[in-house]
């Protein structure tokens, strides 16, 4: 098990280099950032000569891309062009997306499989069938409609919410987006379950415990969720570092200043140091997510040995 | 139900966090009542100097943190001295400045001759990285504190300003430039107090400026918290208890808030929301003239572009755009074709002049069609409109530009838009001549004269003037508008060269952009600038 960790851990690193290099130069052949910090007026030669030295864009890519992982590696992610230090972009930005991720997986984990579960206990009763329509609508219907959609409804008709979350981003403003960034892995994830736990009803050690007379509940929840959690988990962890990256259009629409923002705001003005620090930490999420899935595995079926 | 109660007590949770906007009856420190609206902003683009701080939103804050020695007036945009007592010269080229007493800083501090000088120093110091420098370009011994050639910076402060005592100073410039005194109201000439100097980075977390607001609280990326200054010693005092600035990624989102009641004040009405702003807003909706034109420029670099006949067939392209139809379907007449190539707001005395184009900028198929033809066709048989696609709905108008030229001219493949992911990039490929055939020019003007519409745009390799069109003409013309003390007549000159500008067809003039807000019932006296930024001091609340 801890061998296995480290092995992870050793695996980690060619991934992280990969990923940050690749952004690093996806970024970099985008241009040169100093031509939009001029507005419609050419910088003048001296003064663009000093930002490029300042960001070190006089340097070749090479070594600006050794440099940066060099900073990195002592937490130096560099400097946006408004001067604040990119590590305290993210102090306010990670916060902010963790707990809208941390209410999206909430969502996801308690009415996913809920619904999961009750449908696939219960297949082609109406409720199954009334569930699967409805997931059918979730997954078809891009997410900003939704979002937008409720934001009009609950924000301006009904007054139910404000439209916009505030700075502080506390969890009480976070339900409805984080409803809406969960609402397509919902979906899923009840689908997911439900077919999942359709399968395993009937396997053999379900019958049997059938057979032995055991409590319905206890058969659902020791027999038969947890060995259809498996491809659930896997979903849920993956869907971690999707939702994290991914919440652009969510917080753009509820104008959440977290990962999604700051990472909008450094493509359009290719602030490299931005964009990649911010891909880096989310690659690192994705690892490590990975890895908790992976250990996770073992918990729920024994079986699965990490050696 | 419970939904209800939540939200509310996040609200005021956030509100009183910060200070007192309504929630229960706490009074902020300075008396400050209820009297303070918020209002919609965006995240400056560079650090919140005077002399590093190139568009709008950060202005917006310059704009209440500061006065200049001249401001320009919010309705005609016309110079007019604010710090400023007397700024005398005989000869064009060398000013006298007297300063009004009374005046200081928000934390105290007498505003002088030094706050201006050095403030001025530090703007055309290389050293500084001061995005504004060039604005100083003019005052005498700029090229050594600021050597563009790639020289060796040779000293740190203009020689071309020199103190005279606590409310005099004397400016000379390297050239005749008359109306000098007239750009003194761009944000980049404020004063700036020690402060500044001695700990630049505490500064910069909270600006202390001069003007009718002081700053209370800063959450960079987020919120800006501004109280109306007691003391302020002008008489442009602040009709209400102050602003809160909130940052919003997407104009929509703010005008959402707007109609929900969670904001005051929303400048700049998304493109999308202009069929229904009336509906919404009914008379809480403004809709005015800001120094703003939109052109299409031409890669003169670019042999096929500049051929003898060339001029014909830019002629015809700008014949073949039919502006009045695209103002009113895309933007809702929140645009208004452009007859010339200044703006409205300079108002006839300040140099613009309705109709200047004539019919060159009359949609006419036939004779484009004829024009083009004239000149040799299309280069390439096809123009490709380069735009950035990011931001100011620039796709819909470039398609709509488009499809007006394919109509005129009979061919669906005439015209073709060519986006740019940012505006980054875009400005890179104009920057560097990399564009081929016309692209997209925006200018907001700096200070509300028509040298500014002119010089920095077609003079020979001036900042803006990415085309690198090039006019002796033209040049000679501006320098003489610049040399003459009598405004009259400088203004003629300017239009002489315009009319140069005109027979040429250096750029295409499409429309002039209009600035737009819509504000909450609680509101009253909202108006914009020419520069489109709300006039926070003279807004009532409640």
């Amino acid at each position: 098990m801890g061998r296995h960790v480290v092995r992870r851990l050793f695996q980690m690193v060619p991934v992280f280099v990969g990923a940050t290099l690749l952004i690093f130069l996806m970024v970099n052949v985008m241009g040169d950032p100093v031509a939009g910090l001029c507005g419609e007026r050419q910088c003048d030669a001296a003064t663009t000569a000093r930002l490029r030295e300042e960001f070190g864009l006089d340097q070749p890519v090479w070594r600006q891309y050794l440099t940066y992982l060099g900073n990195v590696l002592t937490g130096d992610f560099g400097t946006a062009f408004d001067g604040r230090p990119v590590t305290e972009l993210m102090a306010t930005a990670f916060p902010v997306t963790v707990r809208l991720t941390v209410v999206a997986i909430l969502f996801e984990v308690v009415v996913g499989i809920t619904l999961g579960v009750v449908t696939g206990l219960r297949r082609g009763r109406p409720v199954d069938t009334g569930v699967l329509v409805l997931t059918l609508v979730v997954v078809s219907v891009p997410t900003f409609v939704t979002g937008l959609l409720l934001q009009l409804l609950l924000g301006v008709e009904w007054g139910w919410i404000r439209p916009s979350v505030s700075s502080e981003a506390g969890f009480g403003e976070l339900i409805v987006p984080g409803l809406v960034l969960a609402s397509v892995s919902l979906a899923y994830v009840t689908r997911l379950t439900r077919t999942s736990l359709a399968e395993n009803r009937s396997s053999d050690h379900v019958r049997t415990a059938l057979a032995k007379g055991l409590p319905r509940r206890r058969i659902v929840t020791r027999h038969l969720l947890r060995n259809s959690l498996i491809p659930v988990v896997t979903f849920i962890g993956t869907d971690i570092g999707a939702l994290m990256g991914g919440a652009i259009v969510t917080e753009r629409i509820f104008n959440i200043h977290g990962v999604g923002y700051q990472l909008y705001q450094g493509i359009l003005r290719q602030n490299t140091q931005t964009v990649v620090g911010f891909v880096t930490v989310l690659v690192l999420v994705f690892l490590a997510a990975n890895l908790l899935v992976d250990l996770l595995y073992a918990v729920l079926d024994p079986r699965i040995r990490h050696v | 139900m419970r939904g209800v109660t939540r939200a509310r007590w996040a609200v005021c949770a956030a509100a009183t966090a910060l200070v007192a906007a309504g929630c229960g009856n706490e009074v902020s420190g300075g008396g400050a009542g209820g009297a303070v609206l918020t209002s919609s902003w965006g995240d400056p683009q560079n650090p919140l100097e005077p002399a590093n701080t190139n568009e709008v939103q950060g202005g917006k804050v310059l704009d209440m943190i500061f006065r200049n020695l001249k401001r320009y007036d919010p309705r005609t945009g016309e110079a007019k001295n604010m710090l400023a007592e007397r700024i005398e010269t005989s000869d064009s080229q060398h000013f006298t400045v007297t300063l009004k007493d009374g005046w200081t800083f928000s934390n105290g501090e007498k505003v002088t001759a030094r706050s201006f000088v050095d403030a001025w120093n530090y703007g055309a110091n290389l050293t500084n990285n001061q995005k504004n420098a060039y604005f100083f370009s003019y005052i005498d011994g700029y090229d050594r504190v600021h050597p563009d050639g790639g020289g060796k910076q040779s000293a740190d402060t203009l020689t071309g300003l020199r103190i005279v005592d606590d409310r005099t100073f004397t400016v000379r410039l390297s050239q005749k430039f008359s109306a000098f005194p007239d750009t003194l109201g761009y944000p980049a000439f404020a004063p700036l107090p020690r402060a500044f100097f001695d700990d630049h980075d505490a500064w910069l977390k909270k600006p202390v400026g001069n003007g009718p607001y002081g700053i209370e609280s800063y959450t960079k990326g987020a919120e800006m918290v501004l109280r109306a200054w007691d003391g302020y010693p002008g008489k442009d005092k602040a009709r209400n208890d102050g602003v809160t600035l909130k940052v919003y990624t997407d104009t929509n989102t703010a005008y959402t808030d707007l109609l929900a009641g969670n904001l005051d004040l929303a400048d700049d009405i998304p493109a999308a929301q202009l069929a229904n702003v009336r509906g919404d807003l009914g008379d809480r909706y403004l809709n005015t003239p800001a120094g703003i034109i939109q052109t299409l420029a031409f890669p003169f670099y670019d042999k096929d572009w500049n051929k003898k006949d060339s001029v014909k067939v830019r002629q015809g392209l700008s014949r073949a755009i039919d502006r009045e139809r695209i103002t009113e379907t895309i933007f809702q007449k929140t645009r208004t074709p452009a007859t010339d190539w200044t703006s409205p707001v300079l108002g006839e005395e300040g140099g613009y002049k309705k109709g200047l184009c004539g019919e060159w900028c009359e949609y006419d198929a036939a004779a484009a069609r004829k024009l083009i033809a004239e000149g040799g066709g299309l280069p390439g048989g096809q123009v490709r409109i380069t735009y950035n696609a990011d931001t100011g709905s620039h796709r819909l108008w470039v398609d709509a530009v488009c499809n007006s030229v394919n109509k005129a001219l009979g061919n669906d493949r005439a015209c073709v838009g060519n986006p740019v992911g940012t505006f980054a990039d875009f400005r890179n490929q104009t920057t560097r001549q990399k564009v081929q055939g016309p692209f997209r020019t925006g200018w907001q003007m700096d200070y509300p004269l028509s040298q500014n519409f002119l010089q920095p745009l077609y003079y020979t390799n001036a900042s803006s003037n990415d085309g690198k069109w090039s006019n002796k003409d033209f040049d000679r013309l501006v320098d003489r508008a610049n040399a003459e003390t009598d405004t009259a007549k400088a203004v003629g000159l300017f239009q002489q060269a315009e009319e140069i500008v005109r027979d040429q067809m250096a750029a295409i003039p499409l429309w002039y952009q209009n600035g737009s807000a819509g504000w909450s019932e609680r509101l009253s006296d909202v108006t914009l600038n020419p520069f489109s930024v709300p006039v926070y001091d003279e807004i009532k609340v409640g």
